[in-house]
């Protein structure tokens, strides 16, 4: 803090400049920045994957790409967002960051299990980039079997081989958390001091660690069969085909949750510092995280109202899937009452939070509608769903993911990014993505099913207008990508508290220390002791 | 490109009408919630800008009314929603006992149909008007689905068993008929449509259209080639149990337990009889996997299906 502009000081960034000093860093801060630039990477693939597919999409015909190169678009755009950016997306890049930081503490618990956890990571990417590479797989990101395990002939065993090995990665980053946030807070930090991007954290790793296993023990039968001729899922070996997504929903439906929570809980910090406001019902929306994370491995079934599975088994996944909206509507409605009387700013983050709020109550909502047993089986399988998920996966969880690396990018490079370019971002993405889904909403309605490359002629003006969206989104995710990097050698200086938030990881110079703190910080307040003047926290 | 556009999709069965007002209802609800969080964030967010850097609000820290209230409210609508949809999937779930029943078997990438009176049809079904159809469906291959947006209706047609769904036309003329379970490189592709005739229309379809027998009797020649009626005889003395009178009713297994002869239980014994052994019959039957195809499954469940119709004619007089 009493750093001034030019002098030299350590911290985590300049400690050394070798390939060595990052590959083999155990650094919490050094390891996010590693995954961050994997997970853009595969963030990038997955975006030019989907912006094919929506040109495919523009004509009713199958004229850009034929069926088989379709398929394997659709299925590498799935498992690439979900597996290789969604699922890692703020646990590793922003998680990793803080969950220390904001706990007061020097490292996660078992710093070289984290670096172990990228390198599995990175080898179950480049498996399935292999995979995509020579010849690509057509199963989609949901292996359905017995299609997966006995019928299709791409390179189906070596891309779920990436998938199982990057879900180790996962188990390894939810147990770290769990054990540091248990064991490593600072004194005075008491679970009801914690701040909720700690609660959701909590919670999201605890999903990790009892879903994912689930994941791994799938996929590992899909490949005995598959490689071994053992009859699982395949009726003709005496398998039932209906079992694998039993299993694979029991992981998969929990899945959205591991990414959509760490949203949430960055939300929860947005809205806070920017309305400068304790919020709302703090306890309601700490033990939400924990009832959604619950909750959400009872309701699988969803995904499964007309699969023949039991009509009373389907009226109960149904019930169940009506209470696991509450929590987040709950959450919905104290973050909108946390505005109540605030003093808010509109920079660009609590945008994106505002953005995340519409968003996802819109996926939310829509939610409802797939919950609903009748209308179901009316819009399941159809770009309703598509546009569903999307709502949430990319209006809440992408959302969510760019407002806290805008909020904490000052204190992950110790710059500011350029604040007007940034808000034009912001808005380019909302309208993009508004008009990339919105219309799917309606095509999803009138019947059209999902991956279908071709298409009925009627629908062609919904699937321009989702077209030209995305090429609007495509813009709207390129600016942040440019001016991010632009801003880390030209952007203002950040200072150690650019927004004057609460939380210790603002008490330390921007880039922080390699020991993250001078001393072990002591708490002494409840988070979002906004009320305080600045001077006087910490 | 603009002349057949639409936001609603048509309605041509007696589903369509119920689906799309529950699909209103949840439309009208999200409408509602959605306005009023976009109202809220915006009034407070122009109503409470930060008017100086200094401010420093008055913290709340919640209150328990509140949160009871907007829980207990949204818990009261969803749990009517899923009462409604739920009442509506039994009534989707349970096909009516006059239904005329289908046959639909589902393969990479076609759909055949049979009618009970033996016609056969690909990629397109006939059916008539104010009719309830039951239809009865197996995959040969991998999952697909059978879905007409027309009629709400779709349910997955699975390799190894059977499953049912039903519907009854309220409109006459072509419909959109989709495969909506992701099932190989030709899944877009396999669909065709669905042909809703006038009854007269429809009966003069069936007489025009070829049809060598019907699928019992198709099924008894079947019944006969595979040599199934060498054990399997019209009286309880042959080395297998009598079939006349089986479908509908329960069996008693070696066991100990019974289990209720439908459609799945009748093919399941066909390709893996030592799976349920009835009681008092050596497990002595062998597997006909690969000697008979799922149309002939369908054929000789139709023909054991007309023996419990003979035996009820025989005892009527």
């Amino acid at each position: 803090m009493s750093t001034s502009v030019g002098e030299w000081r350590q911290h985590y960034l300049n400690a050394g400049y070798s390939v060595r000093s990052w590959l083999l860093t155990t650094d919490h801060k050094r390891i996010a920045i590693l995954y961050l630039a994997s997970i853009t990477l595969f963030f990038l693939l997955g975006g030019v994957l989907a912006g094919l597919l929506r040109l495919e999409l523009l004509t009713p015909h199958g004229d850009l790409v034929q069926a088989e190169t379709y398929n394997k678009l659709f299925t590498l755009h799935g498992i690439t967002m979900i597996f290789f950016f969604l699922i890692p997306s703020i646990p590793a890049v922003l998680g990793n960051f803080l969950v220390p930081m904001m706990i007061g503490a020097r490292d996660l618990a078992f710093p070289r299990l984290n670096l172990a956890s990228w390198y599995v990571y990175v080898l179950g990417g480049s498996f399935t980039i292999v995979a995509a590479v020579t010849g690509g797989v057509d199963t989609g990101w949901t292996f359905y079997t017995p299609y997966s395990s006995t019928y299709a002939n791409t390179n189906v065993i070596l891309t779920a081989l990436g998938v199982f090995i990057t879900g180790f990665s996962s188990i390894l980053t939810g147990l770290n958390f769990i054990v540091t946030i248990h064991k490593m807070r600072a004194p005075g930090l008491t679970w009801s001091r914690l701040p909720l991007f700690i609660w959701a954290h909590y919670a999201t790793s605890l999903i990790m660690v009892l879903g994912t296993p689930v994941l791994a023990v799938t996929i590992l039968l899909v490949a005995l069969e598959r490689g071994l001729g053992i009859g699982i899922f395949d009726p003709v070996l005496g398998g039932d085909p209906v079992l694998f997504q039993h299993l694979f929903w029991f992981y998969s439906h929990p899945a959205v949750y591991i990414m959509i929570l760490p949203s949430m809980g960055v939300v929860s910090e947005l809205i806070a510092c920017f309305s400068r406001k304790r919020i709302f019902g703090y306890n309601v929306v700490a033990f939400s995280s924990l009832m959604i994370a619950a909750l959400g491995f009872l309701v699988w079934g969803h995904h499964m109202f007309v699969s023949s599975q039991s009509m009373y088994a389907g009226m109960i996944f149904s019930l169940l899937s009506f209470l696991v909206a509450i929590p987040s509507a709950i959450k919905v409605f104290n973050w909108t009452a946390t505005l109540y009387k605030g003093s808010i700013a509109y920079q660009t983050p609590m945008l994106y939070a505002f953005g995340f709020i519409g968003l996802f109550t819109i996926g939310g909502l829509t939610g409802l509608f797939l919950a609903t047993l009748a209308v179901d089986v009316h819009v399941h399988d159809t770009y309703f769903v598509v546009a569903h998920f999307h709502y949430i996966m990319v209006g809440g969880a992408i959302m969510g993911y760019l407002g806290g690396l805008h909020f904490w990018w000052p204190k992950m490079t110790g710059r500011m990014y350029p604040e007007g370019w940034a808000r034009v971002a912001a808005a380019i993405l909302f309208v993009g993505f508004n008009l990339t889904f919105f219309p799917q909403f309606i095509l999803g309605f009138l019947g059209m099913p999902r991956r279908y490359h071709v298409y009925p002629p009627e629908w062609q003006i919904l699937n321009v207008l989702s077209s030209a969206g995305a090429s609007i989104l495509g813009v709207g995710y390129l600016l942040p990508v440019i001016y991010l990097l632009w801003s880390l050698r030209y952007g203002a200086i950040a200072g150690p508290n650019p927004w004057g938030a609460t939380g210790l990881e603002w008490q330390t110079p921007s880039p922080p220390p390699t020991d993250n703190f001078e001393k072990t910080p002591v708490v002494t307040e409840e988070a979002y002791a906004y009320s305080l003047p600045e001077a006087s926290r910490g | 490109m603009w002349d057949r556009f639409r936001l609603f999709p048509e309605q041509a069965s007696t589903l369509a009408g119920k689906v799309d007002s529950l699909f209103l209802l949840l439309v009208l609800i999200s409408a509602f919630f959605a306005g009023l969080i976009f109202l809220l964030v915006a009034v407070f967010a122009i109503k409470y800008r930060r008017r100086s850097d200094t401010e420093r609000p008055r913290p709340i820290h919640g209150s328990t009314g509140l949160e009871i209230f907007w829980t207990v409210i949204p818990l009261g609508i969803t749990l009517t929603v899923f009462g409604w949809g739920a009442t509506l999937y039994f009534t989707m779930s349970r096909p009516p006992a006059t239904s005329m029943e289908v046959f639909v078997v589902g393969k990479q990438w076609m759909w055949k149909f049979q009618h009970p009176t033996g016609q056969r049809e690909i990629n397109e079904l006939h059916v008539p008007l104010n009719r309830p159809v039951k239809l009865t469906m197996t995959s040969e291959d991998v999952i697909h689905s059978f879905f007409v947006p027309a009629f709400r209706m779709k349910f997955d047609v699975v390799p190894g068993r059977y499953t049912t769904t039903w519907f009854q036309a309220t409109k006459t003329g072509d419909f959109h008929l989709f495969c909506s379970q992701y099932c190989g490189t030709s899944h877009a592709l396999m669909g065709g449509r669905v042909v809703v005739m006038e009854q007269g229309d429809y009966e003069r379809w069936l007489s025009g259209a070829v049809s060598e027998e019907s699928l019992a009797a198709a099924g008894e020649k079947l019944f006969g080639r595979l040599g199934c009626s060498s054990c399997h005889q019209r009286v309880g003395t042959g080395r297998g149990p009598s079939l006349v009178g089986l479908f509908g009713n329960r069996v008693k297994l070696t066991t100990g337990e019974t289990v209720g002869a439908d459609e799945t239980y009748i093919r399941e014994s066909i390709l893996n009889p030592q799976a349920k052994i009835v009681a008092g019959y050596p497990p002595i039957m062998p597997t006909f996997k690969g000697l008979i195809s799922e149309e002939g499954l369908i054929q000789i469940i139709a023909y054991i299906k007309s023996l419990r119709i003979e035996e009820k004619a025989k005892a009527e007089p």
